[in-house]
């Protein structure tokens, strides 16, 4: 067993520390001083393996856009050391084979855990109960199951899909959307969408969704996860179900805390993206949400696309941003640059707290017996963000030229260095 | 920069070549006075009332704006265009003077006389211009002159006038 | 000026009075015998419609052809064009054919825009209506025809009482007219049920009215807007008697408009839903009117993007 010494290294509040670790596992103390080999961190910051709960890797069926293995790659490049592939490739990941295959995908490429999210219902269709319990039962051990791209609009299969869940503890994680009310949609319903002429996206459509999903997950007693969240309107009753006690958890995404609707105004359909982008009255709800706990985690919705699917006019465009590589940078620049939380609370919304949505036993935390899943992050470095360079197969980021703070410079999956990128 | 032409000599020369357009049209009928914005608008303008002080009646007079005619335009960036006012009773079987404030080149006249074409069959087309710094580009002259001013290409030629310039006065600028 | 003509918004008010001028120096010549100019001779414009319109394809055409550049037509309805995927190779295409200008109709707001794109298109682009967007050269047009009946065609609008009444939402026309007017100095009243206003509508510089009787007394000139019946079935408004009870234009409407006020329309009319006919052909009415300017307003426009040298 290889034996690992991380020294010099700083944590989450900038104070000296080290790590140890054993094979895939930290440890408190080596079982042998034989074979250590020192890491030396140079001064930059570890953190946890980041997890996303919400990564679309197009694999299969739209392997042009993005696969398992670039998907794992765009990742790591973003300290990432667990994401959750979304069901929404071709075929669905509706059963256990697709989302075994997938898992297995991960596990062979070796860079992060690749931890499938199964459909809510077949094809996504929203009419069906997808095999829930046999993808749960799969090697793949599928506990969050979404409809993610569609929303369950029927109450009552969303009823049905809560219930049935709770025989392991999983959970439904709801992409909200009325589907009558954003026909057609394509941005915020807003000053901005009444000038410029494209048909809007009321914050309404989200909102009722989930007032009627927490009353649901209340009146059922069951667990409920709101994706990407986007309004005020959301958080205010996402803070009223938690102060009722229901059990719901909230994600926010890095370019919703960051972007609003006013970049629409050039018709890049780069900014084009579901939910959409919204106002800043709603950035700054969602800060706030985060700051008071009402959000538990930011995931990337990472949604690559081909280039000629932005390449077009706006209408035409597909939906969607990548972001596990920018993902954290984008965080610190929406929430610790502006004082809204510590990066220490950063770190947990995007590493321990998802981690416990999804039940992903050793990750997100570097206590001994976790998988050794770190990275080494540069807090003082500033990168500027040039498209062609990432790993991603798709280039869809919204923030190309963006300057950021923080930079990714290592990252260790289960003790293997999966990403060494600025190497000093 | 140095006057070449103050406000009496102007006044003159105007003069001059209303006589000359009487005498070369054997009187003032059928003439049709046509001034090019912006300045030879106003000389042509000048002109006709000189002629109706000798005639005792006024003399048909209007303007006419080459800029669409140019073959220059795509040197430039877009121009206003300017007025064109043609008498109702049109430009058939008149005695078409144009009046311009310098001829250079001789492109603007010859737009102008594209322009004409298109408006009718005059009986004849004269040209009267206040300058004449010459460096002609195509064959065309001339009828009458208020002064001939021999210069280099590179100096510059202004006509100021009372109506738009708030003084009478043709300078000549070297050009730095 | 700017190379492309996109969208009002990007206008200043100059830009609109030395194009509204522009067009009056036209109207001018072609009042007279000069049918035809030669100032675009050898310039290639394409009319790319994605969308059928002939009046406007043909309104651009009349107005390419009397500068006398090469106009060529681009119907790109129906064929494998009208897929999004391919409007940056239809850029690319006709930047390779030499075009100088490409007038665009497009059912995307923004298509215009993404056309303009650098990496696409050297030429200027026009819009011709795109989407529920902007249709820029209507309002010059219809600015123009104002001003020519109530301010002596010159200068601006400043004081003019306008009322735009129907389907705001879905209009182009109307989001055009709105940015002009009021960059003109006019003031603007919108006219329609709540369902045909955007989400929105109160950040607007303009007022709102439900109620037309109580606007007619005090305008210069109503603008009425074409409303497409498929509405009722999306729910905006229930019967086409309802609608033209509360917001057409009908005979009696007419007889109570101020003296000298007029009767806009961009045309094509629906008669008896949002104008009766003796609206649309009442001595007040401009409608033909605005067809005739359409063309001076669009040489124009084409005069002033094409007329000097390329930017």
């Amino acid at each position: 067993m290889e034996r690992f010494h991380v020294t010099k290294a700083k944590d989450l509040r900038g104070k000296a520390c080290e790590l140890k670790f054993e094979g895939e596992r930290i440890v408190t103390e080596f079982s042998s001083t034989d074979k250590v080999t020192v890491i030396d961190a140079g001064g930059s910051t570890l953190i946890p393996g980041l997890v996303d709960l919400h990564t679309h890797l197009r694999e299969p069926g739209r392997e042009d856009a993005e696969t398992v293995l670039t998907g794992s790659l765009a990742a790591v490049a973003g300290g990432f050391t667990a994401i959750s592939a979304m069901p929404n490739t071709a075929p669905v990941a509706d059963t256990a084979g697709v989302v075994e295959q997938v898992f297995r995908l991960g596990q062979s490429h070796g860079l992060c855990d690749v931890f499938p999210i199964g459909a809510v219902t077949e094809g996504q269709a929203g009419t069906t109960l997808a095999e829930i319990a046999a993808m749960h039962a799969s090697e793949a051990r599928v506990r969050i199951f979404s409809d993610d791209g569609h929303c369950v609009a029927d109450p009552l299969v969303m009823r049905r899909a809560l219930e049935y869940v709770k025989n392991f503890d999983g959970v439904i994680a709801q992409h909200a959307q009325d589907p009558r009310l954003t026909n057609g949609a394509q941005m915020n319903e807003g000053l901005v969408s009444s000038v410029i002429g494209l048909k809007g996206w009321p914050a309404v459509a989200e909102e009722s969704i989930i007032a009627r999903d927490v009353l649901l997950a209340e009146h059922v007693n069951s667990r409920v996860h709101i994706c990407h969240v986007s309004t005020a309107g959301s958080v205010e009753i996402i803070r009223w179900a938690k102060a009722r006690g229901i059990r719901v958890t909230a994600e926010v995404t890095p370019h919703h805390l960051l972007l609003t609707d006013e970049l629409a105004r050039g018709f890049n359909p780069i900014y084009k993206v579901n939910p959409p982008l919204r106002t800043e009255k709603d950035v700054v709800a969602l800060r706030e949400g985060v700051a008071d706990g009402t959000i538990d985690i930011i995931a990337t919705d990472h949604a690559p696309h081909p280039a000629e699917s932005k390449e077009c006019e706006w209408s035409a465009a597909s939906f969607g941003m990548t972001g596990l590589e920018t993902a954290l940078s984008v965080s610190y620049q929406a929430l610790v640059a502006t004082k809204t939380t510590s990066f220490e609370k950063l770190i947990s919304l995007m590493s321990s707290n998802p981690a416990a949505i999804g039940k992903y036993e050793g990750h997100g935390s570097l206590k001994a017996g976790s998988y050794a899943n770190f990275a080494l992050v540069d807090l003082d470095a500033e990168w500027t963000v040039e498209p062609t360079a990432m790993r991603s197969k798709s280039k869809n980021t919204p923030f190309a030229n963006y300057v950021l703070p923080v930079k990714v410079n290592q990252t260790y999956f289960k003790g293997n260095r999966v990403f060494s990128g600025g190497v000093k | 920069m140095s006057v070449v032409l103050n406000a009496g000599e102007i006044a003159r020369a105007l003069r001059r070549i209303s006589h000359e357009i009487l005498e070369h049209n054997k009187g003032s009928q059928s003439i049709l006075l046509l001034g090019i914005p912006t300045r030879g608008a106003f000389l042509s303008k000048r002109i006709a009332s000189m002629i109706e002080e000798i005639e005792g009646h006024e003399v048909p007079h209007g303007t006419l704006d080459v800029t669409m005619y140019r073959d220059d335009l795509r040197l430039r960036p877009p121009r206003a265009l300017m007025s064109t006012e043609i008498p109702i009773s049109g430009i058939n079987e008149m005695h078409v003077v144009l009046v311009d404030d310098v001829l250079y080149s001789g492109r603007t006249i010859r737009a102008a006389l594209d322009a004409l074409s298109e408006l009718g069959r005059p009986a004849s087309v004269q040209l009267a211009v206040l300058v004449d710094r010459g460096h002609r580009e195509l064959p065309i002259r001339a009828d009458f002159v208020g002064k001939n001013l021999p210069t280099s290409s590179s100096e510059r030629v202004h006509v100021l006038l009372q109506e738009c310039d708030e003084s009478d006065e043709v300078v000549i600028e070297a050009q730095s | 000026m700017n190379k492309h003509l996109l969208s009002i918004e990007d206008l200043s008010k100059s830009d609109a009075i030395q194009i509204l001028d522009t067009a009056e120096e036209i109207a001018r010549i072609s009042d007279g015998p000069v049918k035809k100019l030669p100032t675009l001779r050898g310039r290639t414009i394409v009319n790319l419609f994605f969308e059928d319109s002939t009046r406007t394809r043909i309104s651009f055409e009349a107005a390419a052809k009397r500068l006398s550049a090469d106009v060529i037509n681009f119907s790109a309805k129906g064929s494998s064009l009208s897929k999004g995927e391919s409007l940056k190779d239809t850029a690319l295409t006709l930047q390779a054919m030499g075009a100088d200008a490409v007038v665009i109709r497009h059912g995307s707001s923004g298509a215009p825009a993404r056309l303009a794109d650098q990496s696409w298109m050297k030429g200027s682009v026009i819009n011709a209506g795109d989407g529920t967007h902007e249709h820029p050269s209507q309002a010059l047009l219809d600015s123009f025809t104002l001003r020519r009946h109530l301010r002596d065609s010159a200068g601006d609008l400043s004081g003019i009482k306008v009322a735009i009444v129907g389907d705001i939402l879905h209009s182009r026309v109307a989001r055009s007219n709105v940015l002009l007017l009021k960059k003109l100095g006019a003031e603007v009243t919108l006219v329609a049920p709540h369902t045909l206003l955007p989400f929105g509508i109160d950040q607007w510089p303009v007022n709102i009215s439900y109620d037309f009787d109580d606007v007619l007394p005090h305008v210069d000139a109503v603008m009425m807007l074409r409303v497409q019946r498929e509405r009722m079935s999306e729910l905006f408004f229930p019967s086409e008697r309802e609608y033209s009870r509360g917001f057409g234009l009908t005979k009696e409407r007419l007889d109570r408009m101020p003296k000298g006020a007029v009767v806009m329309h961009p045309g094509p009319m629906n008669r008896g839903l949002e104008i009766s006919a003796e609206a649309a052909d009442a001595v007040n009415s401009v409608i033909v009117e605005q067809v005739t300017n359409g063309v001076t307003v669009r040489m124009a426009i084409l005069y002033l993007l094409l007329g000097g040298m390329s930017a």
